[in-house]
């Protein structure tokens, strides 16, 4: 029998809209053409952050994924959710204008916000460096493991009668004239009421495969996690530069420092960013960059040894808003994708956006800023 | 004539090429780690550099492994309380 939702993709947007679905009774199958969270999700930090987007609609997509986040914690749980709170801190004084500057804008779109001037930053952050300028504190951001979040997510979904099936590659699409009945696959022909694009970085590819573009591309990020080591940072810290890295078009490298502490003790060092296609080649020039950036924040990690590294690559759209919604172009298509490196924060309200549109219910959010045909026809330049 | 380490406050002795965990263990020690989370002893498991069982603070150095550190005369071993860094802890 065909189910009534193909989602494509075991990543945690596709875990997420999995959830929801069946959540609200829908039958839900579940592909991956690898495992669960072999792509974006298993290459990140698993944050859930507020703090790094301006008032828009993507604060506002944030907000609400926040407090659905919330709610998955407890109604699912099993994946080290941790309400830690970011911390954004800025070297100048006039960065610090800036950053409080954008945390008053951002409060008036409903973020809790706390100004930190530069001599209570201990009392938040003990081993931070003293030559800051000052910060804000953000308490609504939050942490959770991402792959454990995938696999608990389509594990609830199962729960719920969804079926997974991983190493399944979608090949091409039903139709029923225009209409998308479906998906061929390299274990057959699985026909579904409604298909979801989640497949992340690669929701181009399953786009043209429907005929239709949507114009996702990778933005490569490498992490550093250190030994384990007791509780040395309390709260995702970070420089108020990363606001404007990830707003960035610019394809050169950038680098800000992110530093967070996890459960199991180790501490992840991020963040970079740049346009080099689908290359893997590890990158000593960015991981010496991350590497200098921490210790100048946490001056205590300068004999702390670095275990391990991995990379991976966010999914970016040209006006860096996400993909959410039913393709006008191949109806019976929604598309989940293009979250760049806020995949996992988004993930819960993605999902059940997606999954208010299938039981055409209205959605919690306008979704128009996220419209699948938003980028018009590819125009050569 | 044998050169030896410290380790804890006692005389180690070791032979030339020996690394410091052959060493305790020569020397009939069996353990000098407890584990991050429930305290319990760790020493020597793979002895050869996979497992991370047999870490050890070595001059002030946490989280070496014992079975390749080479026992070096006069280094100051310690045993490992968990990961080794806990006075950082806030």
């Amino acid at each position: 029998m065909p189910a009534d939702v193909l989602v494509i993709g075991a990543g945690v947007v596709g875990a997420a809209t999995a959830w929801y679905a069946a959540r609200s009774g829908h039958s839900v199958t579940v592909v991956d053409r690898g495992p669960v969270a072999g792509g974006t999700t298993g290459a990140g930090e698993g944050n859930i952050l507020v703090s790094d987007k301006p008032p828009g609609a993507e604060l506002d997509l944030a907000l609400l994924s926040s407090g659905l986040w919330r709610d998955l914690a407890v109604e699912v749980g099993g994946f080290e959710f941790d309400p830690k709170g970011g911390l954004v801190v800025a070297a100048t004084p006039p960065g610090y204008e800036a950053l409080v500057s954008l945390a008053s804008s951002q409060s008036g779109a409903g973020v809790e916000t706390v100004v930190v001037p530069a001599g209570e930053l201990a009392e938040h952050e003990p081993h931070l460096t003293p030559s800051l300028a000052g910060g804000v504190l953000y308490p609504g951001d939050a942490q959770v493991q991402p792959m454990l979040a995938a696999a608990r997510l389509l594990r609830a979904a199962r729960a719920r009668g969804a079926t997974v099936r991983t190493g399944v590659e979608v090949t091409g699409f039903l139709r029923s004239g225009d209409r998308v009945v479906g998906v061929r696959t390299s274990a057959g022909d699985l026909p579904a009421g409604a298909v979801v694009n989640a497949a992340g970085t690669w929701g181009g590819d399953i786009a043209s495969l429907a005929g239709v573009d949507v114009p996702v591309l990778p933005r490569r990020g490498f992490i550093l996690v250190t030994e384990p080591l007791p509780r040395l940072v309390r709260h995702k810290v970070f420089a108020a530069e990363y606001v404007a890295n990830v707003a960035s078009d610019d394809a050169d490298l950038q680098t800000s420092p992110v530093v967070e502490g996890t459960e199991s003790g180790t501490i992840l060092i991020g963040a970079s960013r740049e346009r080099v296609g689908y290359d893997r080649t590890l990158s000593v020039r960015v991981l010496r960059a991350l590497a200098a950036q921490a210790v100048a924040l946490f001056p205590v990690l300068a004999d702390v040894k670095v275990i391990r590294t991995y990379r991976g690559f966010r999914p970016y759209c040209p006006d860096h808003l996400p993909v959410i919604g039913p393709d006008p172009r191949a109806p019976g298509l929604f598309h989940a994708c293009g979250h760049e490196g806020a995949g996992i924060g988004l993930a819960a309200a993605t999902g059940r956006l997606i999954a208010q549109l299938l039981g055409e219910e209205p959605p919690s959010l306008d979704l128009a800023p996220f419209r699948p045909e938003r980028f018009g026809p590819v125009v050569a330049p | 004539m044998s050169a030896a380490f410290e380790f804890d406050g006692r005389e180690v002795a070791f032979t030339d090429g020996q690394t410091v965990g052959a060493a305790l263990v020569a020397a009939g020690v069996r353990s000098w780690r407890t584990t991050r989370r429930e305290g319990r002893p760790r020493g020597i498991f793979c002895g050869i550099g996979v497992c991370f069982d047999c870490l050890v603070t070595v001059d002030d150095v946490p989280n070496q492994r014992a079975c390749l550190v080479p026992a070096a005369a006069g280094a100051i071993v310690r045993s490992q309380e968990g990961d080794g860094r806990g006075h950082l802890a806030v």
